[in-house]
């Protein structure tokens, strides 16, 4: 004989497990699995929010994991970060020149005329918000139709290619900072092999903003934008499209290209301040950069980036420009574990909140009584 | 993918790392050693600090108990137990608490007293008792650095005078080697003094907040007081100033948890440590009456 509080956990874990599964068959004998490729092209914002949010730039396995997790992105990240915890960092590549990207849009908000041209690519941002009644019953046929005659009468000079910076022209020009030549030969720090001590270096906040929760990092570079914060961006340059990532070749140690990585770059230009190295005051600047097609993401990231450096430079004077209180705030991961934790039973706990409360409520009515 | 895995799922630079975080933790008692947690592939706050103590230092002659509020058999305890079993083959694991040589705990130190062979892990929600008072690590710190813990003692005095009471039920802050005062983890103000001269090592893993810190065997570990108002543990006597006694083992010396029989609509008690529970029934079965001290 025994005695155990709570019996039969394995069974009921395993319930959960089954029961989650079957709902995503709910659809019966007329549905067909989803195919990983499907998510990854058809739900192509939904992955990429995933792919920049999980950390690791796999994109099948980022449509496996929101797959898996029935379109949650919070857990599919999370299956994605998991799995990375399992796997040792073989290299490291060198710092890699986004001037090479293989641009599938690019656009400047402080320009007109910039050298190449604005390319609207694939935007949502001019869609009338209207339900498009005809997807409710897209044939095959018209979903094939789509896709051939895009190609077909897409000329070859509009096909994507690489454009320079929007920022060197204003650089040249002496309204930005001079690039930081130094920071560009520090070691970059390393989020996922040292935890966060504060104060910490820019590359530390950049690169824990690039994997952070798209919903928290946007709740936080608003509060700036509309008063707690006083960033006011100009988009200098946004652009989304093909990083081509090089690898010193094993051999050869020469630099060899290993495949590209589809990311989303944004850099903001903010009123100017003084600048103690400089004798004229200049524009200040602000970088956001993630995994896939997040432009929400960048943007808020590159305001985020800003306002962290003026915290760091003259104090934080609202959340948004304090270090910590954004960089240990934003990480998907991190929030979502410890909000659903609360799921957890605390029955201990709370047997000792229980005996303070009674306590005190004892010594209360003694006092009233005198 | 399972037969790649590696043995206690993380790489061997992840568990090297979090080896010498907690012998940097052994060597300054009570002080929070940063270590660069990795995601583990359950919920951050379900136990991923402690998680990754237990992986990168069990071996496979190991005996392993996971316990969650004292439970063996409780799904996150149950869930724990089954993944460091996937991972780590040839590992044996118990419900017996002298039976195990690591031991993985959420909120309960077990009320059986711990050996010298032992280590307990015990997974952290906050491991810093500062941010009751001070939200900013980067102040925190300073004041570690400086003992001072002058804001956690007038937060005790207000409690006194608004309540006269401390209000702190459980994670009660505690000066560790006379030093560093850590949070014990969300155990019972019960279990505290059990960290006091403990013979086993005491290891504390916060997953989501990256640090790991310890409590050495035969270490001082005094919970934060006045001269004139002592530390006390939860109260557990009825109306009559009887102590309470478990329904199930009739145990009059352990932590109990309280609930309603759905049948009688009483408030009845029950162990919370599952396995005492389990203990005392059997040998007060043997030996009617005996005390269990």
């Amino acid at each position: 004989m025994g005695y155990v509080a709570i019996k039969g956990g394995g069974r009921a874990i395993a319930g959960t497990k089954d029961v989650f599964d079957h709902l995503r068959t709910r659809q019966g004998e007329a549905g067909t699995p989803l195919n990983t490729d499907t998510i990854e092209q058809q739900l192509r914002l939904l992955h990429s929010r995933v792919l920049s949010e999980g950390g690791v730039y796999a994109p099948q396995l980022a449509s496996l994991a929101l797959k898996q997790a029935q379109g949650d992105t919070l857990e599919a990240a999370f299956i994605l970060r998991a799995y990375r915890s399992t796997q040792p960092r073989l290299t490291e590549t060198p710092l890699l020149d986004t001037t090479k990207m293989r641009l599938t849009r690019r656009i400047s908000a402080a320009f007109k005329d910039i050298p190449g041209g604005q390319m609207l690519g694939a935007t949502t941002d001019y869609h009338l918000r209207m339900l498009r009644m005809e997807l409710l019953k897209e044939s095959p046929e018209e979903f094939r139709r789509i896709s051939r005659d895009w190609f077909s009468s897409a000329a070859e000079s509009d096909l994507p290619d690489s454009f320079p910076k929007v920022l060197d022209g204003l650089r040249r020009q002496g309204l930005l900072p001079q690039p930081d030549v130094a920071a560009a030969e520090r070691e970059p720090f390393d989020i996922t092999r040292e935890p966060l001590i504060f104060p910490v270096p820019r590359s530390a906040a950049l690169a824990t903003m690039a994997r952070a929760e798209q919903g928290s990092l946007l709740a936080i570079a608003y509060s700036n934008m509309r008063g707690y914060g006083d960033v006011h961006p100009t988009v200098a340059e946004l652009r989304v499209g093909y990083l081509p990532v090089l690898l010193p070749h094993p051999i050869t140690g020469e630099l060899t290209e290993v495949g590209e990585v589809e990311m989303t770059e944004c850099e903001v230009i903010a009123m100017y301040e003084d600048n103690a190295d400089q004798s004229k005051a200049v524009f200040t600047l602000g970088y956001g950069a993630c995994y896939g097609h997040n432009e929400v993401k960048a943007i808020s990231m590159a305001i985020l980036d800003r306002a962290l450096q003026a915290g760091v430079k003259s104090g934080p004077r609202n959340p948004s420009e304090d270090p910590e209180f954004v960089l240990l705030h934003v990480d998907g991961i991190d929030s979502m574990g410890f909000c659903t934790h609360y799921k957890m039973p605390h029955y201990v706990t709370f047997q000792s909140d229980m005996d303070r409360l009674r306590t005190t409520q004892k010594k209360q009515t003694d006092k009233e009584q005198g | 993918m399972s037969s790649a895995q590696n043995f206690g799922y993380l790489d061997e630079y992840a568990k090297k790392e979090v080896r010498r975080s907690a012998l940097k933790a052994v060597a300054i008692p009570g002080y929070q050693v940063p270590y660069s947690s990795r995601e583990m592939p359950m919920g951050r706050g379900f136990g991923t600090g402690g998680l990754q103590l237990t992986l990168s230092l069990i071996g496979p002659q190991e005996t392993l108990k996971v316990i969650d509020q004292g439970s063996d058999d409780s799904v996150n305890a149950v869930n724990l137990r089954s993944f460091i079993e996937m991972t780590c083959p040839g590992i044996d694991t118990t419900t017996k608490t002298a039976a195990a040589s690591l031991i993985q705990s959420r909120h309960r130190i077990p009320e059986q007293p711990l050996r010298e062979d032992q280590i307990i892990v015990l997974q952290v929600p906050y491991p810093d008792p500062l941010v009751l008072v001070e939200p900013s690590e980067d102040k925190r710190k300073q004041m570690h650095g400086e003992m001072d813990y002058s804001r956690l003692l007038v937060k005790l005095y207000e409690d006194m005078v608004r309540f006269d009471e401390i209000t702190i039920s459980h994670r009660y802050p505690t000066r560790i080697n006379g030093q560093y005062v850590l949070d014990p983890s969300p155990i019972p103000r019960w279990d505290v003094p059990k960290m006091n001269h403990a013979k086993a090592l005491i290891l504390f893993g916060a997953g989501r907040e990256k640090k790991i810190y310890a409590v050495p065997p035969y270490t001082d570990a005094e919970p934060l007081v006045f001269s004139d108002v002592p530390f006390r543990v939860e109260d557990f006597t009825d109306e009559a100033g009887n102590r309470r006694a478990c329904r199930i083992c009739g145990c009059r010396s352990s932590f109990l948890d309280e609930y309603n029989d759905s049948r009688t609509g009483e408030t009845v008690y029950q162990c919370s440590d599952a396995d005492w529970c389990q203990e005392f029934s059997q040998s007060s079965d043997l030996n009617r009456g005996g005390s269990h001290e």
